[in-house]
């Protein structure tokens, strides 16, 4: 009996479980709606705009698959900051090259 | 009475990292998928970034969106690049097709992680199908790349004029009919690289899919490596999404 207990119990975790997991899915779906309505409604002209509004969407995409699909939120502390804090060179490299970029267009003889 | 309060401050006070358990609380296998992923995702910030640096390097296009042509001077905007849907041919539909292959790859990250979460509950059969379904997802997007990349390479029947003034059609290492020759690299290697990722993720999947049916991880007693091979297969859609924004959104 107890074991039947323990059975429907761990069926209905998982149905929660799946809930959150379809739940993620759609997020992700209306974010990408979202990312395609702004490509196609704010002219090119405002590019700092759109280009902001891509980069934070696409920020939370990123967030919501690392902690729910790769279940990165339920992980020790230790663990979710070993993988988080190396990639602030992923930040210095961004600004670097872009930096970098800049310069050789302004120095470029076309 | 005694016994067990000692023993619950003996617990109490052994710290994670005072040895005799993982202080990640993970298997070792897991714990280096991570650490790969980790090395993997500094590789793909290389190129995307390098992308920005060549891309910020060049002239941006200056007139109006519906005036826009190929050109060797200035960078072209990725919608008008990539415009074509297999069946659909000389109906300019920007970006469509790419937003089914997005669709298709958060799809197939959905069914894996539903895999995972069957094998929690051991459920072996429902594991089965959700890996096939995506292996499936897997083999469709490649499918979709393989028809993009086809289309890229071949290009559009305009064509678009090299600075000899000779008309070039579709797109190599060296020419590129859409703009400057580093735009058909970047896109080459990025999206090629991707695309070698989620070969490699189908691949790793099918092995660990054949590991299901034989009843390997059923008789160990959990489904660790399906965890494992869907973190991988997580981060190859992760990727996608920066891929879409950086290379055909922005």
């Amino acid at each position: 009996m107890a074991q039947v207990d323990q059975s429907v119990q761990q069926q209905d975790a998982g149905k929660e479980h799946r809930q959150l997991i379809w739940k993620t899915f759609w997020i992700l779906l209306g974010v990408t709606a979202l990312e395609f309505l702004v490509a196609f409604t704010i002219p090119h002209e405002f590019k700092v705009l759109r280009i902001s509004i891509f980069v934070a969407m696409t920020i939370v995409k990123a967030f919501y698959i690392v902690s729910e699909f790769m279940h990165l939120r339920y992980e020790v502390k230790m663990l979710v900051w070993s993988i988080m804090i190396p990639l602030i060179f992923v930040v210095w490299l961004v600004i670097a090259l872009l930096v970098e970029g800049a310069a050789i267009f302004s120095i470029r003889v076309f | 009475m005694a016994n067990t309060a000692a023993v619950a401050e003996e617990t109490g006070k052994r710290g994670l990292w005072d040895g005799g358990q993982s202080p990640f609380r993970a298997s070792y296998g897991k714990l280096m998928m991570w650490f790969f992923l980790l090395s993997d995702a500094f590789t793909f910030s290389s190129l995307l970034i390098a992308y920005g640096l060549i891309r910020y390097s060049y002239p941006a296009y200056e007139g109006s969106v519906s005036d826009f042509t190929f050109s060797q001077e200035y960078w072209p905007i990725p919608e008008k690049v990539f415009e074509a849907v297999p069946f659909l041919h000389g109906i300019e539909l920007p970006l469509v097709f790419v937003g089914i292959m997005t669709f298709i790859l958060i799809m197939s990250s959905v069914t894996m992680v539903l895999a995972v979460e069957a094998g929690h509950r051991m459920d072996k059969l429902a594991v089965e199908k959700w890996m096939l379904w995506t292996i499936l997802g897997g083999i469709t997007f490649l499918g979709c790349q393989a028809w993009e990349w086809g289309h890229f390479i071949h290009g559009s029947e305009q064509g678009g004029m090299m600075a000899d003034g000779s008309i070039f059609y579709g797109a190599n290492l060296t020419m590129n009919q859409y703009g400057p020759p580093l735009f058909a690299d970047l896109f080459f290697f990025i999206t090629g690289f991707h695309g070698f990722h989620v070969f490699s993720g189908v691949f790793l999947n099918v092995l660990i899919f054949y590991n299901v049916v034989v009843g390997t991880y059923q008789r160990r007693g959990h489904y660790e490596m399906v965890e494992k091979v869907g973190l991988y297969w997580h981060f190859v859609d992760l990727v996608w999404v920066f891929v879409f924004t950086f290379f055909y959104l922005v």
